[in-house]
């Protein structure tokens, strides 16, 4: 294939069915999908998990699983099909004219090759060995902005960072200059920062290499920041595509409308009203659907809907596979949104944390995991715990709940009464009244165990009740957490995610407690799932007054329903303060760095902030400020030799940074208004 | 540690055999008296702790006592059969781990499919039968039937390398099938999942040749747990002989601990499975360096 004679269309995909043997029975997971993408064009593809985004990619460089196969369509990349490609010929083709990059870089690089060594055997194919590959290698490290290629090539995976193991995915992917890059998932599971990062460096190659790109992702914000063009997919089919800013500022299929609506945008919170959700399921792989795939979630669906499938409407460079695609935005919402708001009295806090501090020994350096963090919380409030992956937001949630035991010196007081440090000195009372809920449902419920008895368990133990009274207050719980009966003699396997963690929050609620650490609720959630949990919490909130200690990378939602935030940077608290004025600054350089990473879908691109290197090691942290060596403010040798106090700016609101407040604000304004 | 927990098992263990150990020696008719002066020679009329410290206290000098029943220094015994284990073990090791190896790979490589059936299938069955059980099939085809391979082990003396290497084939072959289903199924499940991970997946739409994925970097991954496999399989070649050399009549170190303990030889006894236990030992030190040296993960850490 020559370069000279490209095709018109860097892929087409036309008529495209895939199924999945499972049980012995063809189950559709892709239903006559077609779609194409031009030269140099970047084309997202968005959609809940298991709507088929990544069978997509997978069925176009051939390499579906064992059970999966193509019953119907062609794939045709570069002009040349894929489908009637002989094993040489695809190979060749994977070679030179396709590359891919996916989730989790630390599992994509083989684990026992050096990364030198991984990169120069793609030059081999080509027939470029010894130290003209090696250069080769060089500059392709160089091109994907790694500082030190040397050493980088001289290293085994594990000894990178994930931002650095996906720069060198990345770096693998475009060594043969590929007409057609495929991105599936490539920034989830990393810190928002890195993400920023990686998201960054994917489009400045694209402005170098002309490469097309098909970018899969459940994150619409990061596919509008990056994509051209976009489509919905939704059980295989797709349901609405069109030019990236149209389809997500003027959705034409209730599907995209209600996803839109379930993210907390624009700075939303949860007194301003509840999030949307999605009622219902997405269908099960291989379902048999009639009509629309939407239908049974969809509040506009008639019968027609359900008994015909609505074609693809050409809406005049866009498409939308709905009968009601005029009024699609008058979808009804399928969560009320209003919440009565409550009135807080200023109640003594729940929670008041002074001078705690968490030394691990780590080889013979002392590692400061947290460091001198005081603070304190009121009933009913959220606090939001923000920062990179290392910044001690876990360690400090630990320390709370007792699971390791803080330095001598800082003390923890619940309602007054100082903790002590170990769970095992804690008393009943004091050991329910702080719970938490994990990121990860899967792990913290025992699959042995039908939800009946975890939570009945969880209600013996924690609320010492029996009997009838279990059995009501089981019943009141589960109502609460909007579960039903039937979910009760299953076992954990037998729920979705979402339901999982209804569970885990049942759990956690069954004691009645004072404190729950939510530790990354949601991440491991779709969008609209999220936005169910995230009511759920919010509601629980106001009825019960509970306080959450509330963890996440994902400061949409952190804001949406935080009332208090603290920005943790190698175990110290860098900013603290009422949500809204953390969020609209002025604000620590390292917190406006934080948010200046955040994807957003209203594409107002304001000049990113870029946090240079990783967050250095805790054994070895920075002299002075520990924000220096990455610190995009920083003002001279003071940054460097004193490390500023925690100092407060305004009345609750204080911020550890040598940068005078006012001079802060000034500095802020002025980036807003300066011209990308 | 478990060398030294395992000291006091095998020493206790020879403690409660029952018997008197002159009796034993001198026989239903010997008069009382000499018996006792015997078991005074002998020492083992000391407290228990006593005879403990004395016998470990030289094994670990390397002096391994006297045996009762030869009335001569054990160690030369321990030595000989040791070193014709070694050679059975040797020559089952060298068939078994190659090929044991190969088939697993082949089996994953034709996953299943019948080739694949057959050998995991077929693996397992020839495990689960005891040695005894093939070695006498084993003996009946090749030795009795077919009259291709001698039928005992002993080889006449001054036997060269290949004369040796001819009378080992037929007793190794009873540990080759006991052998061969656990390595080889070790190795098809690190292959499936090496296989199934996102490296050769990389890999593959790097547009590497199948074969240089295979080669560069499926193996390599797949067979890491293998070798653990392999060298505690290595301890069970050597001390777990005693039917295989009671059978092809093989002057191992498992038939010398048999012929011990039925004459409650408790020097040689003692002697000969602590020995087993050292090697047991050494093998999963090899192991564990051999799987360090070719996991970089293990080997340099993580620079975090």
């Amino acid at each position: 294939m020559t370069n000279s004679a490209k095709a018109e269309n860097a892929l087409e995909v036309t008529d495209l069915s895939v199924a999945y043997r499972v049980a012995g029975r063809n189950r559709a997971v892709l239903r006559n999908l077609s779609l194409t993408i031009g030269q140099g064009e970047a084309y997202g593809l968005v959609g809940e998990s298991g709507c088929g985004k990544s069978t997509v990619a997978l069925t176009v460089v051939r390499y579906l699983p064992r059970n999966g196969s193509i019953t119907g369509g062609t794939i045709s990349l570069d002009g040349q099909n894929v489908m009637k490609l002989d094993a040489e010929a695809l190979r060749r083709a994977r070679a030179e004219s396709v590359s891919m990059v996916y989730q989790d870089p630390g599992k994509a690089l083989n684990p026992s090759i050096r990364v030198g060594r991984q990169l120069t055997e793609i030059f081999e194919l080509g027939g470029i060995s010894g130290q003209a590959a090696t250069d080769r290698a060089i500059a392709m490290l160089n091109r994907v902005r790694i500082s030190d290629p040397m050493s980088v090539m001289q290293r085994y995976p594990h000894q990178l960072s994930g931002g650095m193991q996906q720069r060198v995915a990345i770096a693998m992917a475009l060594a043969n200059d590929p007409s057609m890059l495929i991105l599936d998932e490539p920034t989830t599971g990393l810190d928002a920062t890195v993400e920023a990062e990686v998201l960054n460096l994917i489009a400045q190659l694209r402005q170098e290499l002309s490469a097309s790109i098909l970018f899969i992702s459940h994150n619409l914000a990061v596919v509008s920041n990056m994509c051209d063009r976009v489509g919905v997919l939704y059980a295989g089919m797709l349901v609405e595509e069109g030019p990236t800013e149209v389809v997500f500022n003027d959705p034409r299929h209730p599907y995209t409308v209600a996803l839109l609506r379930c993210l907390p945008r624009g700075g939303q919170r949860k007194d301003q009203g509840r999030l949307d959700t999605i009622p219902g399921f997405l269908p099960g792989i291989g379902a048999d659907i009639k009509g629309c795939a939407f239908a049974d979630r969809c509040a506009l669906a008639d019968d027609r809907c359900r008994s015909e499938l609505p074609p693809l409407y050409d809406l005049g460079g866009r498409l939308s596979r709905c009968f009601h695609h005029d009024k699609a935005q008058a979808l009804p919402r399928a969560t009320p949104s209003d919440v009565a708001p409550v009135p807080r009295a200023a109640a003594a806090p729940v929670l008041r944390v002074t001078g705690l501090n968490k030394t691990y020994a780590s080889h013979g350096h002392a590692l400061r995991a947290v460091k001198d963090v005081s603070l304190d919380l009121r009933p009913g409030e959220t606090l939001g715990l923000v920062g990179e992956s290392g910044s001690g937001k876990t360690t400090f949630a630990r320390l709370l709940l007792g699971l390791v035991p803080p330095d001598a010196g800082g003390t923890i007081e619940l309602e007054g009464k100082a903790l002590a440090p170990r769970l095992e000195n804690r008393s009943d009372d004091q050991i329910k009244a702080m719970q938490i809920v994990f990121q990860n449902p899967d792990s913290a419920l025992n699959r042995s165990h039908s939800i009946r008895h975890l939570i009945g368990r969880a209600l013996k133990r924690l609320a010492g009740l029996s009997g009838k009274a279990l059995e009501a207050r089981l019943n009141d719980l589960v109502r609460s957490v909007r579960l039903t009966d039937r979910h009760l003699a299953v076992k954990p396997r037998q729920l979705s995610g979402g339901l999982k963690q209804r569970v885990a929050i049942a759990r956690a609620f069954a004691g009645d407690p004072r404190i729950v650490v939510c530790d990354e609720p949601t991440s491991a959630l779709d969008v609209s799932v999220q936005a169910a949990i995230l009511n759920l919490l919010a509601d629980l909130q106001s009825k019960e007054d509970v306080s959450y200690i509330f963890i996440s990378h994902d400061l949409a939602v952190v804001r949406y329903l935080s009332d208090k935030i603290a920005v943790l940077y190698l175990g110290r608290i860098m900013e603290l303060g009422p949500s809204e004025e953390v969020f609209s600054g002025p604000h620590h350089p390292y917190t406006e760095a934080l948010l200046s990473a955040v994807p957003k879908l209203d594409q107002t691109e304001t000049a990113r902030i870029r946090l240079d290197g990783e967050i250095p090691s805790a054994t070895n942290p920075p002299s002075g400020c520990v924000f220096h060596t990455r610190c995009p403010r920083k003002i001279g040798p003071i940054c460097e030799q004193q490390e500023p106090p925690l100092s407060e700016a305004q009345p609750g609101h204080s911020i550890r940074c040598h940068i005078p407040y006012a001079e802060l604000a000034r500095l802020q304004r002025a980036a807003v208004t300066e011209p990308a | 540690m478990t060398l030294f927990l395992l000291s006091i098992m095998v020493f206790l263990g020879g403690q409660v055999l029952p018997g008197n150990v002159g009796r034993a020696i001198l026989g239903p008719f010997a008069d009382q008296r000499a018996v006792d002066a015997l078991n005074h020679t002998l020492g083992v009329d000391r407290p228990l702790l006593a005879q403990y410290w004395g016998w470990i206290s030289n094994f670990v000098q390397g002096d391994m006592g006297t045996s009762y029943i030869f009335r001569s220094p054990v160690a030369p015994f321990v030595i000989d059969a040791l070193g014709n284990s070694m050679k059975l073990a040797a020559v089952a090791f060298v068939l078994v781990v190659p090929i044991g190896i190969l088939g697993g790979v082949v089996a994953a490589l034709n996953l299943n499919r019948p080739l694949d059936r057959i050998i995991s299938l077929g693996g397992l069955s020839v495990t689960v039968l005891p040695e005894f059980v093939t070695g006498i099939i084993l003996i009946l085809i090749f030795g009795v039937w077919l009259r291709w391979l001698p039928i005992s082990a002993a080889w006449p003396r001054d036997a060269g390398f290949f004369t040796q290497l001819y009378y080992l084939i037929l007793p190794s072959l009873p540990l080759f099938l006991v052998l061969f289903g656990y390595i080889a199924r070790m190795a098809r499940s690190g292959m499936i999942e090496a296989l199934d991970s996102d490296y050769t997946r990389t890999a593959v739409l790097k547009g590497l040749p199948w074969r240089t994925v295979i080669w560069r970097h499926v193996l390599r991954n797949a067979l890491l747990p293998t070798i653990t496999v392999i060298a505690t399989q290595t301890g069970y070649l050597i001390g777990g002989l005693v039917v295989i050399e009671t059978l092809f009549r093989y002057q191992g170190i498992g038939s010398l601990i048999f012929t011990a303990a039925r004459g409650k030889d408790f020097p040689m006894l003692e002697s000969g499975i602590l020995t087993i236990g050292i090697v047991y030992a050494v093998a999963t030190l090899v192991a564990d360096f051999l799987y360090s040296v070719l996991n970089p993960r293990i080997r340099l850490g993580s620079d975090q």
